[in-house]
């Protein structure tokens, strides 16, 4: 069922190792179940609406903040932002010592550096995107310059983009190939391959993306850039990770998940951990094998928890931006 | 005026409609009776009408008048703590695009206001003979609403040239001290009368440029959900307004912890409640203003029941200096 990775050396494809053009040798190799829309998006509804209190709802938030990725990805990105959100994952809350710290840093790899001197010795790690990230629309040999450039400079992480105009035109060869060429740029660094649901237009072609990022390679699947919309939802979460529940059952080999953009506010951080819960259980819930990309997301926590702290409602005011 | 029957009841106690069905005036089913139609009244947050997250409702008791599809008791939604922190969301984005418009079109919105109370009269005067007013008084009370509504709309221009000042400085320089909005408001309205009561209220801190949350009347709540659908209809934006229906001995506390809401406006004849509003409003800092409850007729007089001052009283001062000869 599963498609075996295969070695990929220079413009080694899988279609040649299988001696077959690329449509004929792909369709059948990835024919994942179809999905029911309509199930899965009853079953995160129905998830949605487990309410969390008290112990359980600060346990939630309180791990949220450790499975958070800080992002910063804008053209305007200074090493000073980029300094202070460090200190921010490090010490999500000053008067707080025992919450966080977050589990990583995601920044352009021309922050790299100075996310790795800011975050010494804090075991937090930091997360590049890199192959032309957001839109992956550069050949190659680039994408791959960009993703050895970014371990250079000391990423723990790699967030790659695929090819979704080759994924749409079902050149799915092209996609598996560029992610294993890129699991090898990588080297010790951990690849997140991220799917960019929002474009890919249903369900089923999340599927297959799921399992074309899981079969070439990658350590984590992740829902998007957050420079598209519709970017995570609990619909496209639910079908990938029963994606890596699948590959689990079929290979003992565990995927981390991680849905990115749109995850806002500390309700929704709780409703996916939920459906974490109920489709991978314990084990996943884990900074190792899932985490939140967001960036307003760590605010709204602390001010909930900071809620269930003192007992009153708080002002957005009073929480720093970075 | 009826008041509210019970102090605590369940949503199950209160539904009590009328005979299912009524005569049709008009005649045009031929005899048969027209299946009765009631109105579900909603408390108005960001733009919308929504039932209390909480599912509580309270009754209130009223007239039934000839040829009304209501029945004598209408249940209100009784609003929770839920209710408050929501309508807060709504609110604070409300605010930052109600303070961005310049003055002269928030006078210009709350003209049309006054045009829509204006023009649903009627219904508001029905609304308050219900709650148990005579006609002519219920008719002088709208127009005194309406009125009220003119006079925020000619003053929102107005009110920087008012307060603002350019201050005598010893030095080479100019200062300035302008007015700012402060942000949320949160208001106790008073229990009479309900309607130019609210109007009091609310409109002041929205002319400059605040946004609130009311808790309306609790003796005549419906009248203040009548007035909500004009505020709908109007071109007040969603959110800068919000009317909550229930108790305010149980939202105002709510309010004074809130640390997003900036000020406090209570007209309320509870003495325990204006005590806990004023020391658990201390720990955010809030202005804080409780009125023990005025005589209605405050409310009809054009020196006391309205004026700058109720505008002032939720503006901030921002002090300004800058360079002369720059």
């Amino acid at each position: 069922m599963y498609l075996r990775r295969v070695k990929s050396n220079g413009h080694d494809s899988l279609a040649r190792a299988n001696g077959d053009s690329v449509s004929r040798a792909y369709t059948p190799l990835f024919a994942p179940p179809p999905v029911d829309q309509v199930a899965v998006e009853e079953r995160v509804a129905s998830l949605a609406k487990r309410s969390l209190k008290k112990g359980a709802k600060v346990a939630g938030l309180k791990l949220s903040i450790r499975m958070m990725d800080l992002t910063t990805l804008e053209g305007k990105d200074t090493p000073g932002k980029v300094r202070a959100l460090c200190n921010k994952a490090m010490h999500p809350l000053d008067s707080d010592p025992s919450l966080g710290p977050c589990a990583a840093i995601c920044v352009y790899p021309n922050m790299v550096k100075v996310a790795k001197e800011a975050l010494r010795g804090s075991g937090v790690f930091v997360a590049s995107v890199a192959t032309a990230f957001p839109s992956g629309l550069s050949p190659i040999e680039i994408k791959l310059d960009d993703v050895r450039r970014a371990v250079d400079f000391g990423a723990d992480e790699i967030d790659m983009v695929i090819d979704r105009g080759a994924m749409l035109m079902g050149d799915y060869a092209k996609v598996f190939d560029e992610i294993a060429r890129t699991k090898d740029a990588c080297g010790k660094a951990h690849l997140k391959v991220i799917l960019e649901t929002g474009e890919l237009g249903s369900y089923d072609m999340v599927r297959k993306a799921s399992e074309i990022g899981i079969a070439a390679g990658g350590d984590f699947i992740k829902t998007s850039t957050g420079k598209v919309q519709p970017a995570a939802t609990l619909g496209v979460t639910l079908v990938m990770l029963e994606t890596i529940r699948d590959h689990y059952y079929a290979t003992g080999r565990k995927i981390g998940m991680k849905p990115a953009g749109g995850v806002r506010t500390a309700k929704q951080a709780l409703q996916y951990l939920v459906v974490v819960k109920e489709t991978l259980g314990d084990a996943w819930l884990d900074p190792d094998l899932f985490r939140f990309g967001a960036s307003a997301l760590l605010n709204d926590v602390l001010m909930q928890l900071e809620k269930e702290r003192t007992g009153n409602y708080q002002a957005a005011e009073d929480f720093s931006k970075d | 005026m009826k008041t509210r029957t019970e102090s605590h009841v369940d949503a199950a106690d209160v539904a009590v409609p009328g005979p299912l069905a009524v005569t049709d005036p008009s005649g045009a089913s031929a005899g048969l009776p027209r299946l009765r139609v009631t109105k579900a009244y909603k408390m108005y947050v960001g733009g919308a009408f929504v039932r209390s997250e909480s599912g509580r409702y309270f009754r209130v008791a009223s007239e039934e008048a000839q040829g009304d599809a209501d029945p004598a008791g209408v249940n209100i939604p009784r609003g929770s703590r839920k209710d408050v922190r929501d309508a807060v969301v709504v609110a604070k984005a409300a605010y930052e695009k109600w303070e961005a418009r310049t003055p002269f079109n928030r006078g210009q919105i709350l003209y049309r206001l006054a045009e829509v109370v204006e023009s649903r009269a009627k219904e508001l005067e029905h609304s308050l003979v219900r709650a148990g007013q005579s006609r002519a008084e219920a008719a002088r009370e709208v127009a005194a609403t309406v009125d009220r509504a003119v006079f925020y709309a000619g003053f929102a221009d107005k009110v920087s040239a008012l307060v603002a000042s350019h201050n005598p400085v010893s030095g080479p320089h100019f200062g300035f001290s302008v007015p700012e909005a402060m942000g949320i408001v949160a208001v106790i309205a008073p229990e009479s009368p309900s309607l130019l009561g609210l109007a009091s209220v609310v409109l002041p801190p929205i002319t400059g440029g605040n946004s609130v949350i009311v808790v309306a009347s609790e003796a005549d709540p419906r009248t203040a959900i009548v007035f909500s659908e004009c505020l709908a209809t109007s071109d007040l934006p969603g959110g800068v307004i919000n009317v909550l229906t229930g108790y305010g001995s149980e939202m105002g506390p709510i309010f004074a912890k809130h640390r997003e809401i900036s000020a406090i406006d209570a007209w309320t004849a509870d003495e325990a409640l204006r005590a806990t509003l004023e020391r658990e409003a201390a720990s955010s800092v809030k202005r804080v203003k409780t009125h023990p409850s005025p005589n209605a007729e405050m409310w009809f007089d054009r020196r006391r029941g309205q004026g700058l001052g109720f505008i002032e009283r939720h503006l901030e001062t921002k002090s300004i200096w800058h360079p002369v000869g720059v």
